[in-house]
C-alpha cells in the first residue's frame, strides 16, 4: 500500500515535448510510472517518447483515462495549466515548476478546490511510492520500500531523509515534497491521515522549513488525530530574520514563522523533533526497532 | 522587491489614494527647488530619508523644516548620512536621496494594512487606530485593536470589507465613505502590482477631515517581476547587498551570515539545513548558500569566490547530495573551481547521491591536501567546524 499514486496511475505530463517535461517523464517510465501521454498545445497528434500528445488535457484525459497529471510548464503558465487539469476532471495535479507568482496559485487554488482537484506544488520534487510510481524529479533509486512516510516541503532534505531512513535499515512507502512556496497544494495537515490510513506506513517523517504557518496547523493535527509516531525536522533554525532563504516561502515576517515556534508546537503535541538534520534516519530507527 | 516611499506615494496618486504633495531629490538644490516648488509659503515642509527600512522618524530621518533654507540645511544633513533604525541592523544605511513633502496637520494617526495571509491564502486588509506605533507590538500588546478583514479575490473588495473597517476604527458616519475608497484603492494597487505588502503608517485624519497616506511600504512578489515592469524600473539597486545581487546572475542564492564556516549547498532546504548542523556541531555558518540545480565548475567557482570574499570564513562546507546532479561532475567541479579561484582555506566536501563512490575517488586522488572528504552529514559538519575552530 502507498497513498494517492501506485503501480496502476494513469498519468499524463503537461509541457510534455518540452526539455524539462521530455528529460523527466523519461526518467519516470524507466522508473515504471504509467505515462499514458502527454500535453502540449499545438503538437496534438504527434507521438513523443511513444506516447500520444494532445492538445488539451480534456482531449488526453478522455483517450488515455489518466487520473493525475505532471506539470512542467514556464511560471506563467502554471495557473493555466492547473485551472486546465481540474476542469478536465484531473484528480491530482503535481507541479514542479518554480517560480509561479502567488496571486496565480491564489486563483488557480481556489478553482482547484472547487473542482476537488489535489494538488502538489508549486516548486517541488513531486511524489514518489517507491519502487512503484514516480511522478516528480526525485532521484528514484534513494527510495526502497518501507514503512516511512515522508512528507517535505524541501527537495534535497526529502532526498536527504530518505537516504538515513534507508541507511538506517527501513525505507519509504511513499514521499511527497509539498513545496517551499507561500501557496501550495497538499499540506501536512492533509496528507498526515492518507498516511495514518495507510497500513504499510508505520512512522511518519514531516520535514518543514521557517515561514508561514503550516507546520503549527500539522501540530494541532497531529495532537487530535494522528496515532502513528512522527519525526520531525525544521530547517532554518539559524536563518537571520526577515530575509528569503531561496525558498519563496522561507521568510520569517514580523518575527512570525520561526523555527523554534514551530518545534515547540510539534514538540508539545508529542512529535519527536530533532535538532539536527543528521539524526532523521536514526531517530526513526530507535521508534521503529 | 521593496520600492522607495516616494516612489510608493506616486503609485498611490494614480490610484486616487491621497498623499501629499512632494518631490525626491538627490541633491540639497534641488531639495530647496523642491521646496520651492510645493509653495514657498507653506508653513512646514517635511524632509524625509528614502531608505528601505522603517523606524525613520524615531532615528532621525524624517525632519520638519519651517523655511526653504531649513530645508536646504537638512537636506545637507540627511544626504550621505548613513541612518541607523530599528530596521537597518546596527550598519545602518546609507542615504541617497530624501523626499520633500508638504507638512500635514495631523488630528489622528491609524494605520492600515495589507498583506498575505498565509494560513487563509488570501490577502488581508488590516487598520488600527494606534497610528505610528509599529504594527507587531500592537498586534502582542493589544490584538483587539486591529481590525482585519480577509478578501477573497473572487468577490474583490466589497463595501462591506470597507464597512468593517471604518466603523471597526470608531469613524463618525460622515468619514465612512471617504475612508472606503481609500481602502479599495489600496486593494486594487495590492492586486494590480502583485504586491505583497503595503503598510500605510500612519494614515492621517487632517484637521479638515481628509484622509491622507502620510507614509507608504511597498513589497512585491519576485516572482511576478516579469510582467511588472513599471515596478521593476524602481528597483534601487543601492539598497541591496551587492554580492547578493552579483550571485543572482549565476543563479545562486546566497545570504551572509556572521560567522565563520562558508556553506556551499544544492537546495534551499538542505542549505538552511547544513547552517542548522554546522551550529548545532559547535561553529557558526558564515553564509546561506543555494547553488540550485546545476552545480557546474562555473557555478561552484563563482560560490568558492564569493564565500571567500569574507574575511571571516576560515572553512567551508561542500554539502552536495546529487539527484539528477551527478557527484562525480559535481568533483570535477570543484577541482577545477580550484584552478580557477584560489582557495586557500580547508574545504569539507561530502558529496551522497548518484555517483557518490566515483566522486570520493576523484577527490581522493586529486592530490589537493585542504580537500578533506566527509562521509556524511553529520561527518561533514564535525570535521569543518573542527577546521574553522583551528584556522
Ligand atoms: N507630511 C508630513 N506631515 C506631517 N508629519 C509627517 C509627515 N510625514 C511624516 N510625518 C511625521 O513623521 C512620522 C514618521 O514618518 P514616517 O511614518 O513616514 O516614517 P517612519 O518613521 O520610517 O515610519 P515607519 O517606522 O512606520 O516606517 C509620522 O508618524 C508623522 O508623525
Ligand atoms: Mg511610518
Amino acid at each position: 500500500m502507498s497513498i494517492l499514486v501506485n503501480k496502476n496511475t494513469k498519468v499524463i505530463v503537461q509541457g510534455f515535448t518540452g526539455k524539462e517535461g521530455t528529460f523527466h517523464a523519461e526518467q519516470c517510465m524507466a522508473y515504471g510510472t504509467q505515462i499514458v501521454g502527454g500535453v502540449t498545445p499545438g503538437k496534438g497528434g504527434q507521438t513523443h517518447l511513444d506516447k500520444p500528445v494532445f492538445n488539451t488535457v480534456e482531449e488526453a484525459v478522455k483517450a488515455t483515462g489518466a487520473t493525475v497529471s505532471l506539470i512542467f510548464v514556464p511560471p506563467a503558465f502554471v495557473a493555466d495549466a492547473v485551472m486546465e487539469a481540474a476542469d478536465a476532471g484531473i484528480e491530482l495535479a503535481v507541479t514542479i515548476t518554480e517560480g509561479t507568482p502567488v496571486k496565480d496559485m491564489m486563483y488557480a487554488k481556489a478553482y482547484a478546490v472547487k473542482k476537488g482537484m489535489k494538488m502538489i506544488g508549486p516548486n517541488c520534487p513531486g511524489i514518489i511510492t517507491s519502487e512503484e510510481c514516480k511522478i516528480g524529479i526525485m532521484p528514484g533509486f534513494i527510495f526502497k520500500k518501507g514503512p516511512v512516510g515522508l512528507i517535505s516541503k524541501s527537495g534535497t532534505l526529502t532526498y536527504e531523509a530518505s537516504n538515513q531512513v534507508v541507511k538506517a535499515g527501513y525505507g519509504v512507502s511513499t514521499a511527497v515534497g509539498i513545496g517551499g512556496d507561500p501557496i501550495i497544494g497538499l499540506s501536512y495537515k492533509d496528507l498526515l491521515p492518507l498516511f495514518e490510513k495507510d497500513p504499510e506506513t508505520k512512522l511518519i517523517v514531516m520535514i518543514g522549513e521557517i515561514g508561514g504557518t503550516l507546520e503549527i496547523e500539522a501540530a494541532e493535527f497531529i495532537k487530535e488525530n494522528i496515532t502513528k509516531p512522527v519525526v520531525a525536522f525544521i530547517a532554518g533554525q539559524t536563518a537571520p530574520k526577515g530575509k528569503r532563504m531561496g525558498h519563496a516561502g522561507a521568510i520569517i515576517s514580523g518575527g512570525k514563522g520561526t523555527a523554534k515556534e514551530k518545534m515547540d508546537a510539534l514538540s508539545a503535541a508529542g512529535v519527536h523533533v530533532v535538532v539536527s538534520p543528521a539524526d532523521i534516519g536514526e531517530t526513526v530507527a530507535k521508534i521503529l526497532k | 522587491m521593496n520600492i522607495h516611499e516616494h516612489q510608493a506615494k506616486e503609485i498611490f496618486r494614480k490610484y486616487g489614494v491621497p498623499t501629499p504633495k512632494g518631490f525626491v531629490a538627490f541633491k540639497p538644490e534641488n531639495a530647496v527647488k523642491a521646496a520651492q516648488q510645493l509653495g514657498g509659503d507653506l508653513d512646514v515642509w517635511v524632509v524625509k530619508a528614502q531608505i528601505h527600512a522603517g523606524g525613520r522618524g524615531k532615528a532621525g530621518g524624517v525632519k520638519l523644516a519651517r523655511s526653504t533654507e531649513e530645508v536646504g540645511m537638512y537636506a545637507k544633513e540627511l544626504l550621505g548620512k548613513t541612518l541607523v533604525t530599528h530596521q537597518t541592523g546596527p550598519e545602518g544605511k546609507r542615504v541617497h536621496r530624501i523626499y520633500i513633502e508638504e507638512g500635514a496637520e495631523i488630528e489622528k494617526e491609524f494605520y492600515l494594512g495589507m498583506v498575505l495571509d498565509r494560513a487563509s491564502e488570501k490577502p488581508v486588509m488590516m487598520a488600527s487606530t494606534e497610528g505610528g506605533m509599529e504594527i507587531e507590538e500592537v498586534a502582542a500588546k493589544t490584538p483587539e485593536k486591529i481590525i482585519k478583514v480577509e478578501i477573497d479575490p473572487a468577490i474583490g473588495f466589497q463595501g462591506f470589507h470597507g464597512r468593517k473597517l471604518a466603523f471597526g476604527l470608531g469613524l463618525p458616519k460622515e468619514q465612512v465613505n471617504k475612508f472606503i475608497s481609500f481602502a479599495q484603492a489600496v486593494y486594487h494597487v495590492y492586486m494590480d502590482y502583485d504586491a505583497n505588502l503595503i503598510e500605510i503608517n500612519p494614515l492621517i485624519r487632517t484637521k479638515d477631515k481628509k484622509f491622507l497616506a502620510l507614509d507608504a511600504k511597498m513589497g512585491f512578489d519576485d516572482n511576478a517581476l516579469y510582467r511588472q515592469p513599471e515596478i521593476l524600473a524602481m528597483r534601487d539597486l543601492t539598497e541591496e547587498e551587492p554580492t547578493e545581487i552579483e550571485a543572482g546572475k549565476y543563479g545562486l542564492s546566497y545570504i551572509k551570515l556572521d560567522g565563520n564556516v562558508g556553506c556551499m549547498v544544492n537546495g534551499a532546504g538542505l542549505a538552511m539545513a547544513t547552517m542548522d548542523i554546522i551550529k548545532h556541531e559547535g561553529g557558526q555558518p558564515a553564509n546561506f548558500l543555494d547553488v540550485g540545480g546545476g552545480a557546474s565548475a562555473e557555478t561552484v567557482a563563482k560560490g568558492f569566490e564569493i564565500i571567500l570574499r569574507d574575511p571571516n570564513v576560515k572553512a567551508i562546507f561542500v554539502n552536495i547530495f546529487g539527484g539528477i546532479v551527478r557527484c562525480d561532475r559535481v568533483a570535477n567541479g570543484i577541482l577545477e573551481a580550484t584552478k580557477l579561484t584560489k582557495v586557500e582555506v580547508p574545504v569539507v566536501v561530502r558529496l551522497d547521491g548518484t555517483n557518490a563512490e566515483e566522486a570520493a575517488e576523484i577527490l581522493n586522488n586529486s592530490g589537493i591536501k585542504n580537500i578533506i572528504s566527509a562521509k556524511d552529514l553529520k561527518d561533514g559538519a564535525k570535521k569543518v567546524v573542527e577546521a574553522a575552530n583551528r584556522g
